[in-house]
């Protein structure tokens, strides 16, 4: 049995009952990066260094979307002693940071039930599981309209 | 800004496309060796080599013109590796063409050869977590074609495309490529055939996604001054290079990214990556999309090629389809793309894929390409992405 997870990448996500993608902002232009940026900033007309570590919005509308059928190479982990289930990927647009991301679609939910302009929100939901613990990933789940 | 000079393509070759297994530089030799037969030049009185490396299996990069030049017989040229993903090829030509109208040489080699593993490209071995070419397999799932589906998805759902037209752009390229003795796949495939091959990643079947190849391709290039003083007079002639950077902010989402720049702060460019591609070379010598005579363009997908129509400005955004389904782009319409069959019937051999497409360009200009020629080719385009930002894209004219 599972006793323990954690984020499969640290410090992307929150894993927070309404989760919340985490990146950055440059406090000198605004401009939002995810995953995060350090370092200089990427507008090639700021030369911002320092940033704040901001919530990104957790709903969007997807940019657009398609699926694996076939199982991805690694480091791709496959569910073990599992056969392969395929899952969809959408790329989704967030308003407030005017900025696509990219993420698996939650569990249960195909590309029919989704389309470009579909409103989505952001869930946290296991993706592998090593030696018991059990490994977090932030997925757009389609929400009902 | 004055258009540059133009340097001459005196000879092409290849090795064909297939999945043999040899040593890469085996197939640069052969290619390097056509090229030279055909320009007429000898290896010995090549000054420069430029190689398109990729990165595969674990090895950072081939030292690819140097092992090359090696496999040749040293004969002291200088030489320069390139690697800018599928755009390899480009770069390697653009360190030549440069070196040429610096006149710091007159004869060049460019060269590029691949052997590739089967199914999915992957990232090399080890753990990665600040690689997003490692993470996206990781935490995603997210192949290649997970990319060339999220793109074809949006001409579906913003412009109509069904399935069928993206079927019809393989069953024309397969057309195309039937005769070509370069191409790995020389089979017609119906448009039935296509659709009921796997979906791999929706809306793409497996046969509308290009495969991995081994091949190799080189061109030897040199000064209009050489070209005249072999006596070619009237050589097909490079007129501008283009190997653009995206400017930021890039809103589309581009492999292997998690994410696009955020347009919060600073507005989009005008021109998107993919459109500033061809604009570039068209800026540069004065040619545009009215005055080409075909197209080579990097069918990754089939989807990925309408991308194309609309990103060299051979229609606006949205009428792809119409252009492919009014036989505009098949041998003897009004623009052929892909006459050497594309992606589609060869697979890709990364470094040497965009120095292929150069090869065949030339082909068609001076009306070699048994087979496949469009009739009084005199302008041709050849463009193309790679991974991490990298532009391509070669004008050529008779």
């Amino acid at each position: 049995m599972t006793t323990t997870s954690v984020p499969a990448v640290e410090g992307w996500f929150t894993t927070s009952t309404e989760p919340h993608l985490l990146g950055t902002r440059c406090t000198t232009c605004g401009t939002v990066f995810f995953p995060k940026a350090s370092g200089f900033c990427r507008n090639p007309v700021c030369r911002g260094r320092q940033f704040d570590e901001v919530e990104l919005s957790s709903t969007g509308t997807v940019w657009s979307y398609t699926d694996a059928q076939y199982q991805p190479p690694p480091p791709f982990i496959p569910p073990p002693g599992e056969v392969y289930e395929p899952f969809a990927i959408a790329a989704v647009e967030l308003a407030a940071e005017q900025v696509v991301v990219l993420g698996q679609v939650a569990k249960g939910y195909g590309v029919e039930d989704l389309s470009v302009g579909a409103e989505v929100v952001l869930v946290v939901e296991p993706l592998y599981e090593i030696d018991g613990v059990e490994h977090l990933i932030y997925r757009w789940k389609p929400v009902a309209s | 800004m004055t258009p540059p000079e133009s340097v001459a393509v005196l000879g092409v070759g290849m090795h064909p496309w297939g999945k043999e297994g040899r040593p890469f530089a085996d197939y640069g030799v052969d290619a390097a060796l056509a090229a030279l037969d055909d320009a007429g030049v000898a290896w010995s009185d090549v000054q420069f080599v430029a190689g398109g490396e990729t990165v595969r299996n674990g090895y950072p990069g081939y030292v690819a013109a140097a092992t090359i030049t090696q496999a040749l017989g040293w004969n002291g040229a200088r030489v320069a590796s390139c690697y800018a993903a599928c755009a390899s090829g480009v770069t390697a030509l653009d360190a030549a063409r440069s070196r040429i109208l610096a006149g710091l040489c007159d004869v060049a080699l460019v060269v590029g050869a691949d052997t590739t593993a089967k199914g999915f490209l992957a990232p090399v071995a080890g753990e990665r977590w600040d690689d997003p070419d490692w993470l996206r397999f990781r935490l995603l799932g997210a192949t290649n074609p997970t990319y060339f589906a999220l793109w074809a998805r949006r001409r579906v759902d913003l412009y109509g495309a069904t399935v069928a037209d993206f079927a019809r752009v393989k069953v024309k390229n397969s057309k195309h490529g039937l005769h070509n003795p370069n191409a790995r796949y020389r089979k017609e495939v119906t448009e039935a055939e296509v659709l009921a091959s796997p979906m791999v990643a929706d809306p793409l079947h497996l046969l509308e996604i290009c495969a991995t190849s081994d091949g190799a391709a080189a061109v030897v290039l040199t000064s209009m001054a050489y070209a005249k003083s072999h006596g070619v007079t009237s050589p097909v002639r490079v007129r501008a290079v283009s190997t653009v950077t995206p400017r930021f902010p890039n809103t589309v989402i581009e492999m292997p990214n998690f994410a696009t720049d955020s347009a919060a702060a600073l507005a989009p460019p005008e021109l998107s990556f993919r459109d500033s591609i061809a604009a570039g070379a068209y800026e540069e010598c004065g040619v545009g999309p009215d005055d080409l005579s075909l197209a080579e363009v990097y069918d990754l997908s089939t989807a990925l090629e309408l991308d194309w129509y609309e990103n060299i400005g051979l229609c606006k955004q949205g009428e792809a389809e119409r252009l492919l389904n009014d036989g505009d782009t098949t041998i003897g319409g009004r623009i052929p793309v892909n006459p050497s069959g594309g992606l589609a019937c060869f697979g890709e051999a990364v470094p040497a894929q965009a120095i292929a497409q150069i090869c065949e360009v030339t082909w068609q200009l001076r009306g070699q390409a048994q087979g496949r020629q469009v009739e009084g080719a005199k302008a041709g385009l050849t463009v193309n992405q790679g991974l991490f930002g990298h532009g391509s894209a070669v004008l050529l004219t008779t």
